[in-house]
């Protein structure tokens, strides 16, 4: 266990690296800059207008769907890791198994499909 | 106290020294892949590109970063302040650690953990959360669809990158990336997998958000996607990371299909070159095909992008994995 964990200490380390960098380089800049703001300048972008209206608005429900399709096909795939690595070791039952159950998912998909969930016109 | 420096402090020196040693090519890489993405579309469209700044431009990018290092840092009146703060740093942070286990020559990587590509795979999928906050915490129209279009983008796209990685681990049988490697000494993976290495290929441009995939900041729409209010080193951040980004997944797809710093064959004039150099020939090639995907290619629309996504790509890598686990198992091929 302590010598698994140890695999992992550089990156934990270069995790912290990686933080300190960006925090030095963001505040860097902000010391190195003359920062002189104002109003306008604070704004929202938006093409020269006054911005309209606040951004957190409505948007389209797609993207919903998109993030919902997508966790069920990543979540497919992440059941795919363990089972491709062993595909010798599972034998004829788990190669079968796994048909099985990518066989329901691609009937779901198909249904998704023909349900329209994939059209963006 | 000499325990102590045995123990804990050279260690970690050491681990200190590796990091810089990937921290510093990668920030030249950078550099360089900036300068020669403007060099090379330059060139490809008749223009000098940046040929002012040292003799053919070649600093360019050093007088790009002291000018936004120079720059005003805009915090937007309407922004959720902390967030958007720290979405570029999550970027560039999660486009850094990424490089930790890619092993660039033989024994030359970092970490060398077992489960190399799912800590990769995992790496990248949380990209999306950088541009995510960037996009709601900037508080700005332009950010905000740039943003949603981003994030749907890029996990529509990270479906087939999956599956085509679990095809690949299928003929390897390890997680490990050293081992994707060597498993690759008879045969790149690219001969036999070839449709998978070019959807692969694909889905990382898609994933980078880049041309033609480059939506999210399609600058006729929305002016620069989720970095419109970003200034300054902020937007540094964000464009180191996304540049680190598309190095690192070129050497992605070099690990899983171009035999990483393998030789293309093992005689003499090819095995005369050092592995970590074959390595940076190849994913230099791959960045190649990305600047010249830049040049060559208009834009998709929207549902165009996500047809090839949904409609294409998904069925396609599906079937390539059962059809590959179906040989395997047929043939007693697998590992």
């Amino acid at each position: 266990m302590e010598e698994l964990l140890l695999e992992y200490l550089p990156i934990l380390i270069f995790f912290g690296v990686a933080v300190g960098l960006s925090i030095v380089m963001v505040v860097a800049s902000v010391l190195a800059a003359r920062q002189k703001p104002d109003a306008e300048k604070l704004s929202t972008y938006e093409c020269g207008f006054e911005a309209f209206a606040d951004s957190r608005h409505r948007f389209d429900v797609r993207f919903y769907l998109v993030a919902i399709l997508f966790i069920i096909f990543d979540l497919e795939v992440a059941f795919l890791f363990p089972w491709a690595i062993t595909l010798k070791e599972n034998g004829m039952l788990g190669f079968w198994s796994m048909m099985v159950f990518l066989g329901v998912l691609t009937i779901g998909f198909i249904y998704e499909w023909k349900k329209g969930a994939l059209e963006w016109e | 106290m000499v325990e102590l420096w045995n123990i804990y402090i050279w260690p970690l020196i050491w681990i200190l020294a590796k990091i810089l040693l990937i921290v510093i090519p990668l920030f030249l890489a950078v550099a360089y892949l900036v300068w020669s993405e403007r060099k090379v579309i330059g060139l490809m469209q008749q223009r000098m590109g940046p040929n002012v700044v040292g003799p053919w431009g070649i600093w360019q990018s050093f007088a790009d970063v002291l000018k936004l290092l120079l720059k005003e840092t805009i915090l937007p009146t309407g922004a959720n302040k902390i967030v958007f703060l720290i979405a570029p740093m999550l970027t560039f942070v999660l486009a850094f650690v990424a490089w930790a286990v890619i092993p660039v020559g033989e024994g030359w990587v970092l970490a060398n953990i077992n489960v190399g590509i799912m800590y990769l795979f995992a790496i990248s999928s949380l990209g999306v959360y950088g541009i995510v906050m960037a996009g709601w915490a900037s508080n700005s129209r332009y950010s905000f669809l740039g943003a949603m279009r981003s994030a749907a983008q890029m996990v529509s796209y990270e479906i087939s990158m999956g599956l085509v990685i679990v095809t690949v681990l299928m003929c390897v049988g390890s997680l490990n990336l050293t081992d994707i490697v060597e498993a690759q000494r008879t045969v790149w993976y690219v001969v036999p997998l070839l449709p998978m290495a070019v959807v692969f290929f694909i889905s990382t441009l898609a994933e980078t958000n880049r041309h033609p995939f480059d939506l999210p900041e399609a600058e006729a729409e929305l002016v620069a996607g989720y970095q419109t209010e970003y200034s300054a080193m902020s937007f540094a951040l964000f464009f180191v990371g996304e540049y680190a980004n598309m190095i690192m997944m070129s050497s992605m797809t070099v690990i899983l299909f171009l035999g990483g710093w393998l030789p293309p064959m093992d005689i003499a004039p090819f095995n005369w070159l050092p592995g970590p150099l074959w390595f940076g020939i190849k994913v230099a090639a791959i960045l190649f095909i990305f600047i010249w995907a830049r040049a060559a290619f208009p834009r998709y629309r929207y549902d165009q992008l996500m047809r090839l996504g949904w409609k294409v790509f998904l069925p396609m890598s599906l079937l390539w994995v059962v059809g590959t686990a179906g040989v395997l198992v047929a043939f007693d091929l697998a590992p």
